[in-house]
């Protein structure tokens, strides 16, 4: 009893640190309609600065409380301007770009942040000092709690009371809550938006960088702060429902208890229980807990443009380049023929999330779900049945495209942010099925020993198959795109209530191409585990589900060739800078910024663009 | 008198408390062309979308031929042959004219799984046979995106047509569209109408078209028909007058 | 005070105006009218900057907006009553109206919420209560109060009775007449002529997105011929 006491203040404690992010992203969101993946990045810094402050210079000399409480404060506001700074010269820029490519920005920041910290703190954890007046525990029903801990439970209402006052009691606030519902009519009263819009990231990046502070006493600070948090805080904010404060703090609340007690009742799906959670919330109440059903988009037809092949001549240089690569791969040393049948594998996953983003209109974050579940199909039968890999191979894409089935029947109902996060659930919870059913899938240790069937087991071999499987995988998927399935597809995305009238049912569209893009994802995952000999968790998480999304949007969503393009870029990039220096993620992040910002419509874009440009001159 | 080809029958809806749509009734023969008009408000497009299957009516019946097709989603409602056109024109605006009207007849050959085939083999002939009723054939290439809002009009017309409809229901068939173009682009309807014995259904603010081809007139408002006839008789009705002009006090 | 010249706008593609072309003179009540889908609503938008007119000045004393964004245009001294009314639902009486606020314009004695209390009595008891939960009438007479915060030189009045219950129009005719007399400009488009002869010095009667007539409102009222001919079935 006493035990189950402390847990549910544990939980207290951790809800309160979680709706701290998780507020000023929903704030966020509220008033700019951003969805800022750089959030956690601003959490984790608030905690560096915090550490800066403490331990260094000016307030560290001072010592005791100011020395504490004065550095904690000035790392929120630190975080703040720098969130204002952010909203200025990045994000004002793309208010009217596509959501997806505000999010892409967002995830450029993330890189960004990533190696500047590193840069300026280094690899090594930090550990903060304790906080004054705070030292020590007390004891509750016989057993001893930490008093930082029961002074973070109170943070959190005392936020929420702080955050209830400024929308309520000031004009300011005021304003923000008439700009999230109708912003048009706050312009159209006489409201400069700009200034709302920077004031509103401000308070946001602060209330994130007070979160990241205020860990400070309670543990390390390290690189990975801002992936782990940022996922935990859109999971609170979706649940809460996109743009409620109130919202946001009761599913804080759920969410630190369900970690507190999901470890004494459910101790075998501890990683699972988060997601499935927000997974019924989103089939139960599509718009999360509190949160309102969004207004209709503004008026006006925004018409995506037709997709078209390449140009003759870029794809005879293409095919050359193709044809090229063939006749010289016997002559290629070991390592170059990894390398490239790893972009094989990368081009086809990539064109199978294309193929539901692009023409389908959907957004999907967990697209590597279908990757690790082609990946762990090939594997598992090859354990358990000892199947050679032509089966592994063949049956990939059918268990991958069954999961679609399965997960894509909840997610293509939903739209926007909405959507995306459920398809995200959905891979959170299949990844962390392969993580924790130790029994079959060998949890973290993985599958070793999925080696390819003798004839391919040689580099060039294996490279050749890459080569052949992928390229079929993409052919087909590029016949789909102009067969009257891939009409259908883009009409039911263009005009769902045209589509709808002339007897299209959208739904069932949706969700075949999601089982169809699927199962192509499964036999790149497929593929991929006999490259490597081996299938762990990491197949299906979320950094694999980014890497395709920044493929695919790197490429441009619109072009057919776009995601061969961005694969080719994003992973030859990501190799290369790797190679060439430590701070390839600052450059990369910096790469896509500039892409997002002057390349608007992606690579292939750019390039048809261009194509198009130098075509008109010559005539 | 042979069967009604549309039966509207105690229509109701309600938004939030307030019935826009408060039991209405009408019929429509076959062939025939029938104004639905009112002041904003009156709940002409609710009741309209509730024909097609866009808004579930929270009573009353709606018949095709004899047919119930009650809570049909719209899709199953365009599969019994009933076409729409919308107020604010619908197409896909990543396609040319053709694929537009091609997409339409995949649909009404239920042909929209195929994976391999390129559409662009499909129907060719029949979308081009289209287009030229509808004197579009010109364009047939052009992209969507860059067509005139009347030309936008008249491709709905084609695509609604792909499924050889036995009613047409046309929402505002020509707002948003010069003064010039709206005569002409309702002839066409009309002669297209006439020749291959399609209802047409349409509500419409502007009074020339009304007057010009219906060949009677309902008129609606606050959620109640109030009048309905020959036109010249509903012009003339007084409560029409009171309902468009306002009375001497309000 | 006001003069819109050659104003073109479109929706997508749709071209909904045609060069509309009106003036308003100080302290003046201009009724736009016209029936549905004349166009009246997209000409109010158009001046306000939400619909970006594709071609045309508007000029307030003499300043030409056109092209501005919404929030200089109503910094510029024009005040905009949507016909959706567009109350702030979650947000009170008084919130509404202090988002509304702006500063006084010299010359103008500035509107405070006991100055509108006055013209709207109906609102002051109702003063904490959310928006999204007030009648029709009452949500019109807020969002108009509202708009009167920012103190306008000239107010733009899309379709203020419409929906609205006889007497509640009666109670905002006489709102009307009172701003009038404070010397307020107004532009008010209408479709129940009764209440626009009733509160207008004179009217402008769109088609199809193009302006036909401008005369004064007593004129109009006399012509039975032309009331039929624009405005009737």
């Amino acid at each position: 009893m006493e035990a189950l006491a402390v847990q549910a203040l544990n939980g207290l404690a951790s809800a309160s640190s979680l709706f701290l992010v998780a507020s000023g992203l929903t704030v966020i969101f509220g008033v700019s309609r951003i969805v800022n993946f750089a959030h956690g990045s601003l959490y984790m810094l608030g905690a560096y600065l915090a550490w800066t402050f403490v331990s260094h210079g000016p307030l560290a000399e001072l010592g005791g409380f100011w020395g504490f409480w004065g550095g904690v404060l000035l790392a929120a506001l630190a975080v703040g301007a720098l969130g204002a700074v952010l909203e200025m010269t990045v994000l004002r820029r793309i208010y009217h770009a596509p959501e997806l490519f505000q999010l892409l920005a967002t995830f450029a920041l993330v890189l960004v942040v990533q190696d500047v910290a590193l840069l300026l703190w280094g690899a090594d954890d930090k550990f903060g000092p304790r906080a004054p007046l705070l030292r020590g525990s007390v004891e509750i029903l016989g057993l001893r709690f930490p008093r930082y801990e029961l002074f973070l439970i109170a943070v959190g209402p005392v936020v929420l009371g702080l955050l209830w006052l400024l929308f309520h009691r000031t004009r300011f606030g005021i304003l923000l809550r008439a700009a999230t519902q109708d912003r048009e009519m706050v312009s159209a009263l006489g409201v400069d938006q700009r200034l709302l819009f920077t004031a509103v990231f401000f308070l946001g990046a602060a209330l994130a960088g007070l979160g990241g502070a205020l860990q400070l006493p309670r543990e390390a600070v390290t690189l990975h702060m801002d992936m782990a948090i940022i996922v935990e805080a859109f999971v609170v904010v979706v649940i809460g429902g996109l743009g409620s404060l109130p919202g946001a703090f009761l599913a804080a609340l759920l969410i630190g208890e369900l970690h507190a007690f999901g470890i004494l009742v459910f101790p075998r799906i501890t990683l699972v229980l988060v997601f499935l959670v927000m997974a019924v919330v989103l089939v139960l109440r599509p718009h999360g807990l509190l949160g309102r059903a969004p207004g209709a988009p503004p008026a006006g037809e925004q018409s995506p443009p037709l997709p078209r092949p390449l140009p003759r001549g870029l794809a005879l240089a293409a095919a050359g380049a193709l044809a090229g690569l063939l006749l010289a791969a016997p002559f290629l040393g070991d390592y170059p023929l990894i390398l490239l049948a790893d972009f094989a594998v990368f081009i086809l996953f990539a064109a199978s999330l294309h193929f539901i983003m692009g023409p389908g209109g959907m957004a999907s974050f967990g697209h590597a779900a279908y990757f690790g579940a082609g990946a762990y199909a090939a594997a598992l039968l090859l354990r358990h049945l000892a199947a050679p890999m032509e089966a592994g191979l063949l049956l990939a894409p059918f268990a991958a495209g069954l999961v679609g089935l399965l997960f894509g029947w909840f997610c293509v109902r939903l739209s926007g942010v909405y959507a995306a996060m459920l398809t995200l659930a959905f891979a959170q919870i299949a990844w962390s099925v392969a993580f924790q059913w130790v029994e079959v899938t060998g949890g973290d240790n993985g599958i070793l020993g999925v080696w390819p069937s003798e004839w391919a087991r040689g580099r060039l071999a294996f490279f050749y198959l890459s080569v052949l499987l992928c390229g079929a995988g993409v052919l087909l998927l590029r016949r789909a795109i102009f067969a009257p399935f891939g009409l259908a597809l883009r009409a039911q995305r263009d005009s769902p209530l045209r589509a709808e009238a002339i007897g299209i049912d959208g739904f069932r569209i949706r969700w075949l191409a999601f089982a169809y893009a699927a199962a192509f994802a499964g036999l790149a995952g497929a593929l991929f585990a006999f490259g490597k000999g081996s299938v762990f968790p990491t197949y299906l998480g979320i950094p694999r589900s980014v890497d395709a999304l920044l493929m695919v949007l790197l490429g441009g969503v619109q072009t057919v060739s776009g995601p061969i393009l961005g694969a080719i870029a994003y992973a030859g990039l990501q190799e290369q800078l790797a190679r060439l220096t430590e701070l390839w993620r600052l450059l990369l992040g910096l790469v896509i910024l500039a892409l997002v910002l002057f390349f608007p419509r992606g690579l292939a874009g750019a390039l048809a663009h261009w194509h198009d440009g130098r075509r008109e001159r010559r005539a | 008198m042979s069967t009604p080809i549309l039966e509207a029958e105690g229509l109701v809806k309600a938004w939030g408390g307030v019935r826009a749509v408060d039991g209405v009734s009408f019929s429509l023969a076959p062939g025939e062309m029938l104004a639905l008009i009112g002041p904003n408000g009156a709940g002409k497009s609710t009741c309209f979308n509730m024909l097609n299957g866009q808004v579930r009516p929270d009573a009353g019946r709606v018949r095709l031929a004899g047919q119930d097709i009650t809570g049909l989603p719209p899709r199953a409602v365009w599969r019994l042959g009933v076409g729409r056109t919308f107020q604010v024109t619908a197409t896909f605006g990543s396609m040319s004219v053709r694929e537009n009207v091609r997409l339409a007849l995949l649909s009404h050959h239920r042909r929209l799984l195929g994976l391999w085939r390129p559409a662009s083999h499909l129907h060719t002939a029949e979308a081009e046979a289209l287009l030229e009723r509808v004197g579009m054939a010109a364009q047939a290439d052009r992209p969507c995106a860059v067509l005139a809002y009347g030309d936008l009009k008249r491709l709905e017309l084609a695509m609604a047509l792909a499924h050889a409809p036995r009613l047409l229901l046309m929402d505002e068939p020509t707002a948003g569209m010069a003064p010039a173009e709206r005569g002409a682009l309702m002839q066409q309807t009309a002669a297209i109408a006439r020749e291959a014995g399609i209802a047409v259904l349409f509500t419409e603010h502007d009074m020339d078209v009304v007057f010009g081809h219906a060949q009677r007139v309902l008129v609606l408002e606050r959620g109640r028909l109030i009048a309905g006839g020959a036109p010249e008789a509903v012009r003339a009705d007084p409560r029409v007058r009171q309902v468009y002009l306002g009375g001497g006090h309000f | 005070m006001l003069a819109v010249e050659g104003l073109h706008a479109h929706y997508g593609r749709a071209h909904i105006l045609h060069g509309v072309s009106l003036a308003v003179g100080a302290g003046e009540v201009v009724c736009l009218l016209g029936r549905n889908g004349a166009g009246k609503s997209t000409t109010m938008k158009a001046i306000m900057g939400l619909v970006p007119p594709s071609a045309g000045t508007v000029r307030l004393e003499g300043r030409d907006l056109a092209g501005q964004p919404p929030h200089a245009i109503a910094r510029a001294g024009l005040g905009y009553v949507p016909e959706e009314r567009r109350v702030f639902a979650d947000l009170t009486v008084l919130e509404n109206l202090e988002v509304g606020r702006r500063p006084p314009r010299p010359g103008l004695r500035p509107w405070t919420p006991q100055r509108l209390f006055a013209l709207f009595p109906s609102l002051e008891t109702l003063r904490h209560r959310p928006g999204g939960r007030m009648s029709g009438g009452e949500q019109q007479m807020l969002t108009i109060a509202r708009t009167l915060m920012g103190n306008p030189r000239l107010l733009l009045l899309d379709e203020p009775s419409e929906g609205l219950a006889p007497v509640v129009v009666e109670r905002m005719a006489e709102a009307i007449g009172t701003l009038k007399a404070e010397g307020l400009s107004i532009l008010l488009s209408e479709q129940n002529l009764a209440f626009a002869s009733a509160v207008g010095d004179r009217a402008c009667i769109l088609e199809t997105g193009t302006p036909r007539h401008t005369m004064p409102m007593a004129e109009l009222m006399r012509d039975a011929a032309l009331r039929a001919r624009y405005l009737s079935v």
